[in-house]
């Protein structure tokens, strides 16, 4: 009895293959060359993205919060520095000053000071002329003898008195710092930890609200516009329908820079629509509508340039939608409407959300227009991220700038996902 | 005027329909069915059946011509005011809603309460057995069982007239012949109207009380199943429906209720005049398999017999198959029922054959 039992017992452990190794191991085995050759084949593709977008994208990013450039160029001052209570009212010691003298000869020396200057300068304004006027001076110096420093320094500039600039120092004398974020949201590290700044010198928020209630804008008119449009492809004959197609990608094929031109030309004051709304009567001339260089006249152009983005998607499911679900709606005593919003709505859902997607996260980076036809009500947060990119240079701020918004399109994204179910998305 | 006799429910009263311009897709419908009657549309495609249904429903407009329900003309009433129920070929079942509120729909849509709306929809799904699937997604539930939600929709709201789209064609053979047999129970028991589209002749010969053939935007023939099958008007009924043999020839001899016919090999054979005018005429005979007889003690006194050849001898359980050369063709098929005094007729044996005359039909050619 016992021993067939034990024969006729379920195998423990791992299932073996035939030559007696782990099953797993040998499944594995096996499909390591395929793996292996899918991965060659998308390699090219993937060390593209890597380097032309990971890598660059991690750089900014860590740029948003690095700031090591006070501590490079003035190490001994830092050092000296973490003992003084910045909460007082009475500038640091001898010993600072005398750290803060051979410091800046060093840099002087090999000319970081002004940058050093120029980065602090952001945060406290006046800084940079202090550090290069300093720079002059101290370079002249001998370490040695030339002592007490403080007095000095205090002969070159009494800023050197003033317990802001040192507060400054202190603050960013961490190799990380959390500042540009700050400033990206308007506030500033301030003694006692972030505070706002003061009301005259916020834009950022106000920048970031406008951006997306304008995005929000523009998708919503997209919508409007191409729910119509995408029926009708979905609808019309194979002929019409393929014409209609050709039209609704005649945009693509036209370069973005002609078409916000051309919106330019129509929209602005002594434009085609002013001329013809003025001939017909509707305005008097001395009245012409201000439909360009606002964010009217941004929400146009981008309306008409994204759209296609949100009509495609729309199409695809429109097209998938079988028209006997109408026919049976009406069948069982819906009228038109009824059946149009309770039966055909709710399935093209995934098509608009898709669509909707697609737009917002786009119209929430877009750059060119609302630079071309924004004037200065209709910018978005993209055009003061180029501001700080190419013409103030800071480009800690413009990387912070770029994290949020990089965050807040995760976010939506995040809150898409949990409430429609990015499942239901279709794009084609 | 159209006979529209008291119990005509659905009257098409010269109903055509072209969707070009050009060709009618749709020639002079006539047809009344009857209050409670199963009456199928039968025909292959392109025959115009969807057509006349798509007219009734009101999906499609006619070009000429009256429809009328329940002595009204509706040929300017929307469908959703005809209140017709209608079962769809892919069901068409809402996506987005679950199986109780597709049934819901019809019922709220006519603005019933929520306690009546309730009891109707569970006694709908009671009818189909589908009473525990209330809260499921049409998507989660196999072909037959979207079946029977498709015609619990259409029942729910008690229509008086039930419209069916070909509606088992997506199911496999056992459980399509449940179905029909479902379907029927339903439609009889509710004392509904049912007006089917097929163009599998099975489903029509066993579910109906009358079947329209249609071909060519015509009603060929409108009758019973059996009188379709056994009296078919002409060739392409015969054809159609059920298994037939075709032989052609001219009219010799012509009387009143017999005619002599000689085939094109010169063989004569006695028929039963259907579809002929007058002695010369062409004409094609019908001889269904099974009434085709070979054993002598069988025919009539005096009946003109055919010679002819064993091809090839099919065993099919409860039938015999033969294939016989007759006249010149090689596809003439005689069944025999598995009897025990059934002789197994071999490849390459001949035999003289003959039938009933009223069994054989000379029909148009």
């Amino acid at each position: 009895m016992s021993d067939t039992t034990t024969d006729d017992s379920p195998q423990t452990g791992p299932v073996l293959a035939a030559d007696g190794t782990p099953l797993h191991r040998s499944l594995a085995r096996a499909l390591r060359r395929q793996k292996l050759r899918a991965l060659m084949l998308i390699a090219p593709l993937l060390i593209f993205i890597i380097v032309t977008f990971i890598l660059p994208v991690a750089d900014m990013l860590y740029r948003s919060v690095e700031n090591g450039i006070v501590s490079e160029t003035l190490p001994r001052t830092v050092v000296a520095l973490a003992d003084w209570d910045a909460s007082g009212d009475t500038p640091p010691d001898e010993a600072v000053f005398a750290a803060l003298a051979a410091d800046i000869q060093i840099a002087a020396e090999e000319k970081t000071h002004t940058k050093l200057g120029s980065r602090l300068n952001y945060e406290n304004p006046g800084m940079s002329s202090l550090f290069r006027k300093s720079g002059r001076q101290v370079k002249r110096w001998d370490l040695e003898t030339d002592g007490p420093f403080m007095e000095k320094f205090l002969d070159i500039d009494e800023d050197w008195g003033d317990i802001d600039v040192w507060r400054t120092i202190q603050t960013y004398s961490p190799a990380t710092t959390s500042g540009y974020y700050l400033a990206a949201v308007d506030m500033q590290l301030g003694a006692d930890g972030p505070e706002m700044r003061p009301e005259n010198e916020r834009i950022y928020l106000k920048l970031f609200g406008r951006t997306l209630m304008m995005s929000l804008a523009i998708t919503l008119s997209c919508i409007a516009l191409g729910y119509p449009v995408a029926w009708l492809l979905a609808n019309l004959p194979m002929r019409t329908s393929n014409l209609l197609m050709i039209l609704v990608l005649l945009p693509f094929w036209t370069s973005l820079l002609v078409r916000t031109s051309a919106w330019k030309i129509l929209l602005q004051q002594q434009g085609v629509i002013n001329d013809i709304l003025v001939w017909i009567g509707l305005v008097s001339d001395d009245a012409r509508l201000v439909m360009i260089n606002n964010q009217l006249g941004t929400i146009i152009a981008m309306t008409h340039i994204l759209l296609p983005f949100m009509i495609l998607p729309m199409y695809s499911v429109m097209q998938s939608i079988n028209p006997s679900y109408l026919r049976a709606a009406k069948s069982l005593g819906a009228t038109d409407w009824t059946a149009f919003w309770r039966v055909y709505f709710p399935q093209t859902v995934p098509g608009i959300g898709a669509g909707s997607i697609l737009v917002f996260i786009l119209a929430i980076g877009y750059y060119i227009t609302p630079a071309l036809v924004g004037g200065t009500t209709g910018t978005f947060i993209s055009n003061r991220i180029a501001f700080h990119i190419s013409t103030s240079l800071n480009w800690g701020l413009a990387a912070a700038l770029g994290g949020i918004l990089l965050a807040v399109v995760l976010v939506f994204y995040w809150a898409y996902d949990k409430f429609v179910g990015i499942d239901n998305v279709k794009l084609g | 005027m159209l006979d529209q006799g008291s119990d005509a429910f659905v009257v098409f009263d010269k109903v055509q329909k072209s969707y070009d311009g050009q060709t009618l897709v749709v020639k002079d419908l006539n047809l009344s069915i009857g209050k409670g009657e199963f009456l199928t549309m039968l025909g292959p495609s392109g025959s115009g059946k969807t057509t006349c249904l798509m007219m009734l429903a009101g999906f499609e407009t006619a070009t000429h011509g009256d429809i009328l329900l329940d002595g009204q003309g509706i040929n300017n009433i929307p469908p959703h005011k005809r209140g017709i129920g209608m079962v769809f070929q892919n069901y068409a079942l809402f996506p987005h809603m679950t199986v109780a509120e597709n049934l819901a729909f019809p019922l709220e849509v006519r603005k019933l309460g929520k306690s009546d709306r309730e009891a109707k929809v569970k006694r709908a799904l009671d009818m189909v057995q589908m009473g525990d699937f209330a809260s499921r997604r049409p998507a989660q539930l196999s072909g037959g069982q979207q079946q029977r939600i498709a015609l619990a929709r259409a029942l729910v709201f008690e229509p008086e007239l039930v419209l069916m789209d070909e509606p088992l064609g997506a199911l496999d053979k056992q459980l399509r012949e449940h179905m029909q047999f479902e379907i029927t129970r339903l439609a009889h028991n509710l004392g509904i109207t049912t007006v089917y589209v097929t163009h599998d002749q099975t489903e029509a010969l066993t579910m109906s009380d009358r079947v329209a053939v249609f071909n060519d935007g015509r009603i060929q023939q409108l009758d019973p199943p059996d009188t379709l099958y056994e009296e078919p008007k002409n060739s392409f009924v015969a054809q159609f429906i059920g298994e037939n043999n075709s032989l052609e020839g001219t009219v010799k001899e012509l009387n009143s209720d017999t005619a002599l016919v000689q085939l094109d090999d010169g063989g004569l054979i006695d028929c039963k005049p259907v579809n002929v005018k007058q002695v010369g005429d062409r004409t094609k005979v019908s001889i269904r398999p099974e009434r085709v007889e070979y054993r002598s003690e069988r025919f009539q006194e005096g009946a003109h017999l055919l010679k002819a050849e064993v091809l090839e001898f099919i065993y099919m359980g409860d039938v015999f198959r033969t294939r016989l050369r007759v006249a010149g063709r090689d596809d003439f098929i005689m069944k025999c029922r598995n009897a025990p005094d059934q002789i197994r007729l071999k490849p390459g044996e001949t035999v003289n054959i003959g039938w009933m005359p009223e069994d054989c039909r000379a029909l148009d050619a």
